[in-house]
């Protein structure tokens, strides 16, 4: 058995610390002991995208992070965009868009799309397919995400000015 | 249109707009709970041991030291789950896929399974159990398992559908035959008779949510199931029935689920966590990882098909034939006969016949995968559809045309077809102006039809009005796609009520009546004939409850956009009552206002599809790029289109990732080698242009509001199309599918045609 | 398990030297940690080296760069000089998983997991790149293609950690560039790679340095390929003679990745594809 460690870290601005295994991924850390179920997993191999975070503003996979690594920085999870309960506006635009079906990938989606504004706020369609490229969806094919993040850059583009 | 027109025209306010769903804020907030987002306190953590064997004798399994270690609650074998399926052999077979018995039938078969403390200690365990195997001969390719000196999987299965019934047993399970007319009579009046063989690959339904479960089983014999599933009611059927519980005292709730495409109607470990919670006496949660899920879940057949089509130099189809070989994994299936059924389903050929086989290999068992068996048919089908065109100098969509099903045709399996869209879907591709893309060099366009049958089903709900007004409905129908939208604005129509009105929850197995699973396409189809007959049975309540109120008999009451009135002059001086009105007073009028309904919704209406694409093949390397993307496709009505856009898009791009690169690799040793989102290649974001689409709106005569399923149809054509692009392009005919670059780069060099020759002359 | 986070290579390599288990360090454990879920490995100890300074920066020096072991995909993507200096290199590296990885993985646990598909590895060869290796006996330097030895195998002997990379100084007539062959766009394993850096001395080609990954139970340099394509405008019988010569050089498995015979063909075809990105960095006249 692997020792457990103390990790102290911010999540969606919030100071949490949790005693896990050494061994522990920061995505088991994230759902089972700070209870931020909105991170999943859908192959714990990097592969799908969908237990997306950002780390330091970082995007990474959860799963390919360990929990203890965490310790003295700084994450965001889906449960995070949301300011003062207002949804942000890709989370808007992926409901009226019907960019989701099932939703599984989504809460991946949204944090890797944000990620992709926040360094770039014009991505062409190109741009945009290839940074979401790490994001698997099996409902979709991927149109109507496509067209959320475009329609998702406008606005935010029109509030910027 | 040729079609009926009594559905035609309908005036709708609430159906064909486009809402927010009802579970969206959920979905991007991180809220919405999947099948392993619940916890129950004092919850255990299972894991299964699988074999690594495609296939083994299991001579012993030694749980002693796993059951010493500290912190495991439960082990358990197939010692833990008597066979209590009485001579069913189906169940049986679920039984025996869920936890071998003596024997390993392919790799990934679970072995035995623990419950422990926590996720470290599980997995430890695993380690600890000594499982002694006799490996024995092994066949996971469909026509080797049909050769005579293959290794017989199964002593019990002898050959169903030949006369007479062979005395040796061997892994064909099953013949089916089908068709009509006189085939050798077409053969001989044909100017024109090709025939070709095609193999399609081993795919999975590849939904990002792995399997996943909470079981509770108490030490009263009742027992929880948070799972997610397609099917709640079946679920709870066949774990009952494997467990010997009565179905009563199995509560199962369907969770969110995380796509499911046909994996999810069937039990896999939902079992074992079942057994290892009775076992343990606590709850026990089991999660399956994504290596499990494709080792040892139902991905659908690999096939080896030979077809035969003859034609008169005018385009007419005088005969065709089907050969078609599935390997249904290492239990029987059915998908040899639905591959009859389906495959030339688009045409009307006076003169047909399919023959089916089903076979057992040591892979897992196969399961429904998004139309299932039509896609493999349709490949070899829309195939030599263009081989045949382009032999009678005939445009490809025109020729299918020549031939096209019509009402009135009969179908491969019998009925005569009411009114369909198959020509109106052709004619729709014609007129495109996808058609009118100019290709450059090295591009090419492929046209391919697809058909589903599309079911209906037990149904029933439960509709709600409280006394404010708002609706709930309860479905029993899980939600794969949006459904729950599409539910409350039938609903709210029916009503006349406002859709944010309606509120639309999926119900688990103790508060509803049996629903059958949600697959075959028959969520919106059935559940929302259902709806609709539950709210015209509240506003009966509604009517009854108004006459109270305004003191008229409730045949003077009419219903129209939510509101009662009192018909005749001598009420004309009496007040409309809205439902939020009636509602609010129904405490004095005879207490809740309810609707409900039980039905088995028949007449599902067809579903057919018609898809264009566009590709660009690299001939040095033999990569293919999907340019352009169209499909069109008959709804029957759109009850939300965005969210029938959505399925026919979702399922456009799987049918490409199948026709590309998707693939079950298995090794020399019969063990799956690339069970991983890495290696097992679902198109990626990048992989795929905008995927266009055309909504076909053919009312289906059987159904109130017209509805036929939308969700199968579009998986099948694509393989035919990317194959009839990839030949415009290339002017090299794929016979395997996925035609993956290497595949294609070979067929290049076979034909003499790849980009080094080229270059180096 | 135990995790430790020292804050100096040598204490690195102090911890390293004295762990008796299986010991491991961790920079971006994008490969690591599959490793450690499928239960391929176990480690007694993790060094995690993302807080040691000198692994954790790029250096722009006289001789050319420095790259910390800890530097991620995404940091060298996002360095200017380094970009312009070394494309190929950076595109190579780039090309590794997704943005999501990218995130985490670095050139030297790419070429420290020692993977015959790595991609930023033929990049790096052809380039002339150097690895700074730190152990209990010192410094040491190695040429990167001395590091890989077998698939999952390097020349680093127990306690050594590779510092940092280092690639020399390019000119205005260097250019590099690197193209891998994969089924998907993205999210993909190289089922053959190529890396080429070239010289040219007034638009002739006067050094070069070809790198075959995938084709080979290690990324292989082939002198062979370069010399096709030495003393030439890149004109097609060059290309030619360059494709051939690649071709030649493999020594390819068939696996459920792709066949011997196709990776043969392909590894020729990506070549000159390389070749004439290269020969176009590097000022080259088409």
């Amino acid at each position: 058995m692997s020792e457990a460690v103390l990790v102290s870290t911010t999540v969606n601005g919030d100071v949490v610390e949790f005693a896990c295994p050494t061994d522990e991924v920061l995505l088991d850390s994230l759902r089972d002991r700070v209870g931020l179920t909105g991170v999943k997993e859908g192959c714990g191999t990097g592969d799908c995208g969908a237990c997306s975070i950002t780390l330091d503003g970082q995007l990474v996979c959860s799963c390919l992070v360990l929990g203890v690594e965490a310790d003295g920085r700084d994450i965001t999870t889906v449960e995070g965009l949301t300011e003062d309960g207002e949804l942000h506006p890709l989370q808007q635009k992926f409901i009226d868009h019907a960019a989701l079906q099932c939703g599984v990938c989504t809460p991946g989606f949204l944090v890797a799309a944000k990620a992709l504004l926040d360094r770039n706020p014009n991505p062409t369609e190109t741009e945009i397919r290839y940074a979401l490229a790490g994001n698997l969806c099996r409902c979709t094919g991927y149109d109507k995400i496509v067209r959320a993040v475009q329609a998702s850059a406008k606005e935010l583009n029109k509030a910027r000015r | 249109m040729p079609h009926d027109n009594s559905y035609t025209g309908q005036e709708f306010k609430v159906v064909g707009n486009r809402f927010a769903r009802p579970d969206g804020v959920d979905k991007v907030t991180g809220r919405a709970r999947y099948g392993a987002d619940a916890s129950a306190p004092g919850q255990l953590v299972a894991r299964v041991l699988r074999s690594p064997h495609a296939h083994a004798k299991i001579t012993k399994i030694d749980t002693a030291k796993a059951e010493r270690l500290s912190g495991v609650k439960a082990v358990i074998t197939s010692d833990d789950l008597p066979d209590l399926t009485g001579g069913d052999r189906g169940m049986a077979d679920i039984l025996e896929n869920c936890m071998a018995r003596g024997r390993a039938l392919y790799d990934g078969h679970a072995v035995a399974a623990v419950a422990a403390v926590d996720e470290q200690t599980a997995r430890k365990a695993l380690k600890l159990i000594k499982v002694t195997y006799e490996v024995l001969p092994h066949v996971t390719d469909v026509d080797e398992a049909m050769k005579p000196e293959a290794p017989v999987i199964h002593d019990w299965v002898f050959t169903g559908g030949v006369n007479p019934q062979p005395t040796k047993p061997c892994n064909v399970a099953n013949r089916t035959e089908m068709g009509h007319g006189d085939v050798d009579a077409g053969f001989a009046q044909a100017d024109v008779v090709i025939e070709r063989s095609y193999k399609t690959e081993q795919t999975h339904q590849g939904y990002i949510e792995p399997h996943a479960c909470l079981a509770s089983v108490n030490s009263d014999g009742s027992a929880e199931m948070w799972v997610t599933t397609q099917g709640p009611f079946s679920y709870r059927t066949v774990c009952a029935s494997l467990l010997g519980m009565d179905l009563a005292k199995l509560k199962v709730t369907s969770s969110e689920i995380g796509g499911g495409f046909g994996g999810k109607t069937h039990v896999w470990a939902e079992p074992l966590a079942l057994a290892l919670s009775r076992k343990a006496n606590r709850p026990v949660k089991l999660v399956m990882t994504r290596d499990e899920v494709f080792r040892a879940t139902g991905p659908t057949a690999s096939t080896s098909i030979d077809v035969k089509v003859g034609a008169k130099k005018n385009g007419e189809i005088t005969a065709a034939e089907l050969e078609l070989r599935y390997q249904g994994g290492a239990f029987p299936g059915i998908w040899g006969m639905l591959g009859c059924m389906t495959g030339f389903a688009c045409y009307d050929i006076a003169n047909q016949r399919s023959v089916g086989w089903d076979v057992i290999v040591n892979r897992p068992k196969v399961a429904a995968y998004r139309a299932p068996s039509a896609p493999m048919a349709a490949y070899a089908v829309e195939s030599i559809m263009d081989v045949v065109a382009e032999e009678i100098g005939m445009d490809p969509v025109d020729f299918r045309l020549k031939n096209v099903a019509k009402e009135g045709a009969q179908a491969p399996y019998g009925p005569i077809y009411g009114p369909i869209g198959i020509e109106s879907a052709l004619n729709a591709v014609k007129e495109n102006p996808h058609m009118k893309v100019k290709l450059k060099k090295n591009q090419g366009r492929g046209v391919a039809c697809g058909f589903w049958f599309n079911i209906g089903g037990q149904t029933c709900v439960d509709l709600n009005i409280g006394t404010d007004g708002s609706v709930n409905l309860a479905v029993g129908t899980v939600d794969v796609g949006g459904a729950r939208s599409s539910m409350g604005m039938i609903a709210a129509e029916e009503l006349g009520i406002d859709y944010e009105d309606v509120k639309v929850h999926v119900a688990d197995t103790a508060s509803l009546g049996h629903n059958d699973t949600t697959e075959g396409s028959r969520g919106t189809f059935s559940s929302g004939m259902a709806t609709i007959f539950a709210a015209r049975d509240a506003i009966e309540v509604l009517k009854e409850r108004a006459a109270q109120m305004l003191d008229v008999p409730k045949e003077s009451i009419q219903w129209e956009n939510g509101t009662a009135s009192a018909t005749g002059a001598e009420n004309s001086n009496l007040p409309t009552l809205t439902l939020k009105e009636i509602a609010a007073k129904s405490h004095n009028t005879g207490g809740p206002i309810a609707g409900h309904n039980e039905v088995t919704a028949d007449g599902a209406g067809m579903g057919f599809a018609a898809h264009i694409c566009d590709v660009e093949v690299d001939p040095e390397t033999g990569l293919t790029k999907i340019l352009k993307y169209t499909v069109v496709q008959d709804a029957g009505k759109a009850i939300h289109p965005d969210y029938v856009e959505g399925q026919f898009q979702g399922a456009a791009a799987q049918g490409i990732g199948w026709a590309l690169n998707e693939e079950y690799v298995y090794g020399e040793d019969g063990r799956l080698q690339n069970p991983g989102f890495l290696d097992y290649r679902i198109p990626v974001c990048s992989d795929l242009p905008f995927i266009d689409t055309m909504i076909l709106e053919i009312p289906n005569p059987n159904h109130p509001y017209g509805i036929r399923g939308v969700g199968e149809t579009s998986i099948v054509p694509p393989l035919g199309a990317v194959g009839n692009a990839i030949a415009n392009a290339t002017g090299v005919r794929m016979n395997h599918a996925p035609m993956s670059p290497i595949r294609v780069l070979e067929a290049l060099d076979r034909a003499g045609v790849s980009g080094d020759q080229v270059s180096a002359g | 398990m135990r995790y430790e986070s020292p804050a100096t290579t040598k204490e690195a390599v102090a911890l390293l030297s004295k762990e008796k288990g299986p010991a491991f360090v961790i920079a971006g454990g994008t490969d690591l940690l599959v490793r450690m879920k499928s239960g391929l490995v176990e480690p007694a100890l993790l060094v995690d080296v993302k807080r040691i300074p000198a692994m954790t920066t790029i250096k722009v020096m006289q001789t050319g760069f420095r790259v910390g072991a800890a530097v991620s995909g995404a940091e060298l993507g996002a360095h200017k000089a380094l970009g312009k200096a070394w494309p190929g290199v950076v595109e190579a590296t780039n090309l590794i998983g997704s943005d999501q990885i990218q995130g985490r993985c670095t050139m030297v646990g790419n070429l420290c997991n020692a993977s015959p598909a790595a991609d930023s590895v033929p990049a790096l060869i052809a380039a002339g790149a150097k690895a700074a290796i730190v152990g209990k006996q010192g410094r040491r330097t190695a040429a990167v293609e001395k590091i890989i030895t077998g698939p999952g195998s390097t020349s680093l002997a127990k306690g050594e950690v590779i510092e940092a990379l280092t690639l020399p100084k390019s000119s205005r007539r260097t250019g590099d560039a690197y193209l891998r062959f994969t089924p998907r766009t993205e999210m993909d394993i190289a089922v053959v790679g190529v890396g080429i850096s070239m010289t040219l001395e007034r638009g002739i080609i006067k050094k070069a340095r070809v790198c075959l990954g995938a084709v080979a139970p290690t990324p292989i340099l082939v002198p062979a390929a370069a010399d096709t394509i030495i003393g030439t405008k890149l004109d097609d019988a060059a290309l030619a003679a360059l494709a051939a010569a690649c071709s030649d050089a493999c020594d390819p498995i068939d696996d459920k990745r792709g066949t011997a015979a196709y990776r043969i063909r392909v590894a020729g075809v990506l070549a000159r594809r390389v070749a004439t990105i290269a020969f176009q960095r590097a000022g080259g006249a088409a």
